[in-house]
């Protein structure tokens, strides 16, 4: 038995195929605008994976050192290591900042990372060039995604920085690329003031008689002095021992430390229910109309197609063919268009995702669930292209 | 005709169709889970590297004099600036005396009417003198007579009593020439007392050496112990260096240095570690150093300028060594991953020293020889697929 759906797609397969193709690139677009929603969760998850901590120790009262500002005293990680169950406690400072080179701005997130020994929280996992930092000031090494390269040399506050070494897939949680920079140099970047405002700052503390007596001489420098240190960081990373639950060793730095710690999953939940919340169900909002719109093109163009055919079929239903045949024949019809979309698009998403400014994540299971979706949707649309090729008159076929 | 024609068109169809199925399992295969990760290797090798200690620190003078005075007062004059070489013992400034001159004069007065008071002590011991000796000879001479019997007893007596009187006259005007020298010698040492506190309210250089600073000015009241001027010796220069205590070790006296300075970025400076100091900085986790210049540079850095310090140390002894990107960690332990066959796996090592240019020792763990995995796409799991390259990135290292 020969296949009329085949039959019926040799005969006009140009049209065919270019449906498909145009089929392909909307699905495609659907399959990147998930990838899209899965990359900003990613995103908040890598930037989670990437400092290594099981805990994360802020100020009381804040949502940790990447959803709210959050300052402690940097020797706190002693005191912190000393505790029960910590096996690692580094020091860590988060900024974002606008950096410039050769003329055009990139924007990063400045991370100050304990780079005197190896294998500290914080510290990039991998590297695709070059070398980790081992000068404890003045070396950086930056996500790929800044565009910089090893040996060029970025300004970052009052000091100069050389890239020493390039990684990949580090970035804040509003995918920004990461810069990694020594622990004291970030501080400084973050905390110390630019000239001109210690400048001022000295003028108007001199200006102050509270600090300026003159019976006292040395007061004003001790002041000065005092007002241009920068004992903060961000947060305390901490890496747990073996055979302790996260929350065994959080409880007791909450309780006796005066600290908020955060375990993993509550920092994720902060991350992914908090931070990028909105902005994800925008995309996931998105991404759901784009679905029915794709939906309903699809279902459309199979419509279209048997509506075209229906002179066809008419003369099929005027020799004799049986429902069955017809109905079959419209089926695999919309099933291989929908396979073409379906392949058209991955490769598409594929190809263009990378091209993206923030990552894209092409999940196998979402791509499955597209599948899917994409043939159940295909089946829907040419239940109703055979209910209407079914219902028509095989007279039509010699009618005009 | 008609199937040559249908074949043609199955043709065609499967012409465009085939290579988008192929595209697809391509693209299945290369992104994803199922896609094998790009590294490049390296073997690891035995050999020696030279460590070496990084630091920054400022440049400070060794030996900086704070000049001030001893007692508080009003500056009277200040006579150098900031950069005005000086010599020892000159003077800088001077607080206003007040009435300390006056007193001065005062005693040189004084001095003069001791003096009179001694010249007219003396000439009452000669009067006194004179008187002594006439009275002794009186009394004499009314011996002789009373012997005789010319002269009555009591007469006699009475001119031996004015003799004895006489004596004590005497002894009394020599009393009193002495207390006059000796009121005269204390006026002196008053007076001397009073040069000495008008010589102390002079600023003198202690030293030769450039003036740093100019605090205060003239008409100033200034505490006791207040900077006025300070000096610094300039040929005593040094940099205060900091190192992060993790990575001091080996740091001691006598190692060369290379010193650059944060206004001359292209030239560095020879210098040796002075001393490492006994007390490091408990705050900053910093042990600190001193480094001297080698040769001074030809125009004076700024005293507090940023210098970047690395501290060569001697070679190691030849042993398996590793880049440092190549280290990662697994499960709390520190490792590399070795490539063997296409498939990793992860062998924890035992590290030592590391040089600046991210080549790490390994004590333990590793063999020269074995391959390891140096960069990678991604973070690397076990039995993970992996495609060898030569480079991830696309500019080449320079």
């Amino acid at each position: 038995m020969i296949s009329l759906a085949g039959r019926d797609i040799v005969h006009s397969w140009g049209k065919f195929v270019f449906t498909g193709i145009g089929l392909g690139l909307l699905i495609g677009v659907t399959l990147t605008m998930a990838g899209v929603y899965r990359g900003m969760v990613d995103d908040a998850r890598t930037l989670l994976n990437n400092s290594g901590a099981d805990l994360w120790v802020v100020q009381q009262g804040t949502l940790g050192p990447y959803a709210e500002a959050s300052s402690l005293y940097d020797d706190e990680y002693r005191g912190i290591l000393s505790m029960a169950g910590v096996k690692q406690a580094a020091n860590v400072t988060y900024l974002t900042s606008q950096i410039s080179q050769d003329g055009h701005d990139v924007r990063v997130m400045v991370v100050g990372i304990v780079t005197a020994s190896h294998g500290q929280p914080g510290q990039p996992e991998f590297l695709l060039a070059g070398r980790h930092i081992t000068r404890n000031h003045y070396e950086a090494v930056a996500d790929i995604k800044t565009g910089f390269n090893i040996g060029d040399e970025v300004q970052i506050r009052r000091h100069t920085y050389k890239i020493v070494g390039l990684t990949k897939r580090m970035v804040s949680s509003g995918g920004d690329p990461m810069l990694f920079i020594p622990i004291k140099d970030a501080q400084e970047a973050q905390f110390l003031k630019d000239n001109d405002a210690i400048v001022k700052q000295r003028r108007r503390t001199a200006a102050n008689p509270a600090f300026n007596k003159p019976s006292v001489p040395g007061l004003l420098e001790a002041v000065i002095a005092s007002q241009s240190v920068n004992p903060f960081v961000n947060a305390i990373l901490v890496q747990i021992k073996p055979g302790f639950t996260p929350e065994q060793v959080a409880e007791p730095i909450r309780r006796w430390k005066r600290f908020q710690v955060y375990t993993r999953a509550q920092m994720e939940t902060i991350l992914i229910e908090k931070l990028i919340k909105t902005a994800a169900k925008q995309i996931a909002m998105f991404l759901v109309i784009l679905s029915i719109v794709s939906a309903a093109i699809v279902a459309f163009i199979i419509y279209t197609l048997t509506i075209g055919k229906i002179r066809e079929i008419a003369v099929l239903k005027l020799i004799g063919t049986k429902s069955s045949t017809i109905a079959g024949m419209i089926l695999q019809q919309a099933i291989g268009l929908g396979m073409i979309g379906f392949v058209v698009g991955k490769i598409a998403a594929t190809f263009w995702a990378p091209v993206f400014p923030k990552h894209i994540l092409l999940e196998p299971a979402d791509t499955l669930t597209g599948f899917i979706l994409i043939m159940v949707i295909c089946v829907l649309a040419s239940l109703i292209a055979i209910h209407a090729a079914l219902k028509v008159d095989p007279a039509e076929a010699i009618g005009g | 005709m008609n199937i040559m024609q249908m074949n043609r068109r199955t043709l065609l169809m499967i012409a465009v169709l085939a290579p988008l199925f192929i595209l697809f399992i391509y693209v299945g295969m290369t992104s994803g889970p199922l896609a094998p990760v790009s590294v490049t290797t390296a073997t690891v090798e035995s050999r020696s590297i030279s460590p070496a200690l990084f630091g920054i620190g400022t440049i400070e003078a060794r030996y900086a004099y704070k000049i001030g005075p001893t007692a508080p007062g009003r500056l009277k004059e200040i006579n150098v600036d900031v950069g005005d070489s000086v010599e020892q013992g000159q003077l800088l400034g001077k607080m206003n005396p007040i009435d300390l001159d006056d007193r001065i004069t005062a005693q040189d007065l004084s001095i003069k009417r001791a003096k009179s008071a001694i010249l007219v002590a003396k000439a009452q011991v000669n009067e006194a003198l004179a008187r002594s000796s006439f009275a002794q000879s009186q009394a004499n001479r009314y011996k002789k007579l009373l012997q005789i019997k010319s002269v009555s007893a009591e007469l006699y007596e009475s001119k031996r009593q004015e003799s004895e009187i006489a004596t004590s006259g005497l002894a009394t005007a020599r009393a009193n020439l002495s207390s006059s020298e000796q009121e005269l010698s204390r006026i002196r040492a008053d007076r001397e007392g009073l040069i000495s506190q008008s010589d102390n309210l002079s600023l003198v250089a202690p030293t030769k050496g450039i003036i740093s600073g100019r605090y205060t000015e003239a008409g100033t009241t200034v505490m006791a112990g207040q900077t006025v001027v300070e000096m610094i010796d300039p040929d005593s220069l040094w940099v205060n260096v900091r190192f992060d205590q993790q990575q001091s070790s080996g740091l001691r006296a006598g190692l060369p240095a290379q010193i650059k300075l944060r206004s001359q970025n292209q030239q560095s400076f020879q210098g040796q570690v002075l001393r490492v100091e006994v007390l490091a900085d408990a705050v900053t986790e910093e042990v600190l150093a001193k480094v001297l210049f080698k040769t001074s540079p030809d125009t004076l850095p700024p005293i507090g300028e940023l210098t970047e310090i690395t501290v060569a140390l001697p070679p190691m002894s030849a042993l398996p060594v590793v880049p440092n990107a190549s280290l990662h960690q697994l499960n709390g332990q520190t490792g590399v991953w070795l490539i063997d066959d296409g498939k990793t796996s992860f062998a924890a090592v035992k590290i030592g020293t590391s040089s600046l240019d991210g080549q790490v020792q390994i004590l333990d763990g590793l063999n020269t020889g074995d391959k390891i995995v140096v960069y990678s796409q991604q973070e690397l799991k076990s039995s993970r697929r992996v495609k060898t390259v030569d480079r991830l990135t696309k500019e080449p290292q320079s």
